[in-house]
């Protein structure tokens, strides 16, 4: 392969912005990994989104590619055409739990229904962290947030099954525990076609870990690991059992028509007969 | 190559002329009254190798416009109102990351749900200031079918020669009444295209004169966003300084150049008692209104914005030199009025307004007002 792996020859000549113990560290390492283990010398094959949030900030605009840095919960819109327009570009977004499954739900569940060619990788560290810890669609039963000082009381959203339920070609869930596996996922994702996503549990001891009661990051780490199930076990457990715990590993891989491929046999249908103006 | 006649619907019009001024990437929901533009786009975009997609609902048609401006392509968007609300936030990043756009704004009755199929000009402070924060904007108006046609090409102009988003504000009436238009031979056709970067080029924002403007995936390592930004991209989401510039250059791109965007029809601006100031589909009353002052002896004129923002503040200030009463009349409850009362102010300027189930102020109106001064 070469030379090493150096996470900062894919990186602007910038520092990431992120708290002291902060999963997104990992986060950001661990893709360009998995770029890296695929071949990838520099990121000029990808085309990079994101929005509003901690991990729309992976990208942008730390990674040494294109990135267009868009609104809250606004990424996945122009992520979409800019894959029919460079359809030979890797279109890689990055996104919180609010940004992608708060604010920008609509957009993601539109986008895998129409299997649009983009990988999504959602850091889910269950809070509004970059705005202090406020309750999320991911936040667990009862924990307590800057916005639930008695605990949440509504229920969380699994965005894995959401993902399947609306089309991906691909879903995987990992936490900041399971690195060498999120690798792995990602670097399947980056080669398949269609709707891909990728949610991280990732931990975030600032806005969320300090205030659920965790004294420090390793602790939040190995909660992680003893909460996680593989999926195949999930299967054959209760809703009760699965209370609390974070289901991992690979929610489904299919092949259905994606939409660039959708949108290429629209266009050859459209001029039969040659291009008109 | 010669001229060609048609008998078209405004909403068409805009269509043929977005096509022609280059537009290959159109996204939209499906909104009245400017549902024609999404469902002819869907028809002829493919055919010319465009890519016409309906998307979730306004944000994410925006959304998907943008993203396709930043890969090179020409994109367009059509909406009505409530479409319109739902944009702006979009059309703020527009502006703070200079990506130049077409978002048709076909006005219906408002607020709210209003009277979808009704014609209205509540938007003109919409288009001015509905995002939040420090920006100029382009907006330009046609009154005829013909007119959208051109105005829809100029739009796309402007957009890619000023780096920005552009408004076309119309109204239902202009939308959908049918009339004839004529495309002239389309090598006469002024097309812009946006100035690309050189190989060796780091800055790519920021710039009264105008940054160049790469796309994804041509290797230049764009950093694009909408938080406040250095010339090269970079983020400084604290520092004063570096926002007060860029914001400002943002402003000053469009503000120095006032004289190369407005358009204007004027008529015995120089020589009148009573000056009528209008746009879009009210505008065609005026003309009628005009004429039967003058039959009574009055002397009359008017200045018709084609382009309202920005503002055409020295043909208003030239008319009021002249005029003694200026009427403004406007599907709306006074907006236009405001601003032209601004700039004349030491004139008798008079609002007439209708608003309601699409119902355009009559010429007869217009004359009664006229009169009423005399």
């Amino acid at each position: 392969m070469g030379e090493a792996f150096s996470s900062r020859s894919y990186m602007r000549d910038l520092k990431l912005p992120f708290c002291p113990g902060c999963g997104l560290f990992a986060l950001s390492d661990t893709f360009l990994r998995a770029v890296y283990e695929l071949g990838y010398k520099d990121l000029s094959n990808f085309i990079f989104t994101s929005g509003i949030g901690c991990t729309s900030w992976i990208p942008s605009p730390y990674f040494k590619a294109d990135s267009v840095h868009t609104l809250h919960g606004r990424s996945i819109p122009p992520a979409t055409s800019i894959k029919l327009l460079k359809p030979d570009f890797h279109v890689v977004v990055f996104g919180g739990d609010g940004d992608i499954v708060g604010i920008g739900l609509s957009h993601f569940i539109h986008a895998a229904r129409r299997n649009t060619d983009i990988l999504v990788i959602m850091g889910n560290n269950m809070v509004y962290g970059m705005t202090g810890g406020q309750v999320a669609p991911t936040t667990p039963y009862k924990a307590h947030t800057t916005t639930t000082p008695y605990g949440s009381f509504e229920h969380p959203l699994d965005a894995a099954k959401l993902a399947v339920a609306a089309g991906a070609a691909y879903v995987a869930r990992w936490t900041t525990a399971h690195l060498s596996e999120l690798k792995g996922s990602i670097k399947k994702a980056i080669q398949l076609q269609g709707f891909r996503f990728i949610e991280v549990v990732t931990q975030c001891p600032t806005a969320y870990g300090r205030r659920v009661g965790f004294k420090n990051v390793g602790e939040m780490l190995r909660w992680f690991k003893e909460n996680s199930i593989p999926v195949k076990q999930a299967e054959g457990m209760s809703e009760e059992e699965l209370e609390g715990k974070i289901v991992v590993g690979e929610f489904v891989e299919r092949k259905r028509p994606t939409l660039v491929e959708n949108v290429r046999a629209l266009l050859k249908e459209a001029q039969k007969g040659g291009k008109k103006d | 190559m010669a001229s060609k006649t048609f008998f078209w619907q405004g909403n068409e019009a805009c269509v043929e002329a977005a096509i022609i001024a280059g537009c290959r990437f159109f996204a939209g929901y499906p909104i009245s009254p400017a549902n024609e533009i999404s469902e002819y786009m869907a028809e002829r975009l493919p055919k010319v190798g465009g890519i016409f997609m309906q998307m979730e609902d306004e944000i994410a048609s925006i959304g998907a416009v943008m993203g396709a401006s930043w890969c090179g392509e020409k994109a367009m968007t059509a909406t009505s109102g409530p479409g319109f609300s739902l944009m702006q936030e979009t059309l703020g990043w527009g502006f703070m990351t200079e990506t130049p756009c077409v978002v048709v704004d076909v006005q219906r009755v408002g607020p709210g749900t209003g009277q979808a199929t009704k014609a209205a000009q509540g938007d003109v402070m919409q288009a001015r200031w509905g995002t939040h924060g420090d920006y100029s904007v382009i907006a330009l108006s046609p009154n005829s079918v013909q007119e959208m046609f051109e105005v829809t090409i100029r739009a796309f102009n402007l957009a890619e020669k000023y780096r920005t988003p552009v408004i076309v504000l119309t109204d239902e009436i202009i939308a959908h009444v049918r009339e004839q238009v004529v495309i002239p031979p389309l090598e006469d056709v002024t097309i812009i295209n946006r100035k690309k970067p050189k190989a060796e080029d780091k800055i790519f924002f920021g710039l009264e004169n105008v940054a160049p403007m790469p796309s994804v995936g041509e290797g230049f390592n764009v950093a694009v966003t909408a938080s406040t930004h250095d010339e090269y991209g970079v983020r400084f989401t604290a520092d004063p300084k570096v926002h007060r510039r860029m914001v400002e250059a943002i402003n000053n791109k469009i503000k120095k150049s006032v004289d190369d965007i407005v358009e204007v029809e004027n008529y015995n601006i120089d020589d009148c008692r009573v000056g009528i100031v209008s746009f879009g589909c009210t505008s065609r009353a005026v003309y009628e209104a005009v004429e039967a002052a003058e039959a009574k002896g009055i002397k009359a004129g008017y200045v018709r914005l084609k382009t309202i923002w920005p503002l055409p503040e020295k043909q208003i200030r030239r008319l009021a030199e002249s005029a003694e009463r200026i009427i403004v009349p406007e599907m709306n409850l006074g907006q236009l009025y405001h601003e032209v009362k601004r700039i004349a102010c030491s004139r008798d300027v008079v609002p007439l307004n209708k608003i309601g189930g699409g119902e355009m102020i009559t010429p007869e109106e217009i004359l009664a007002e006229i009169l009423r001064g005399r």
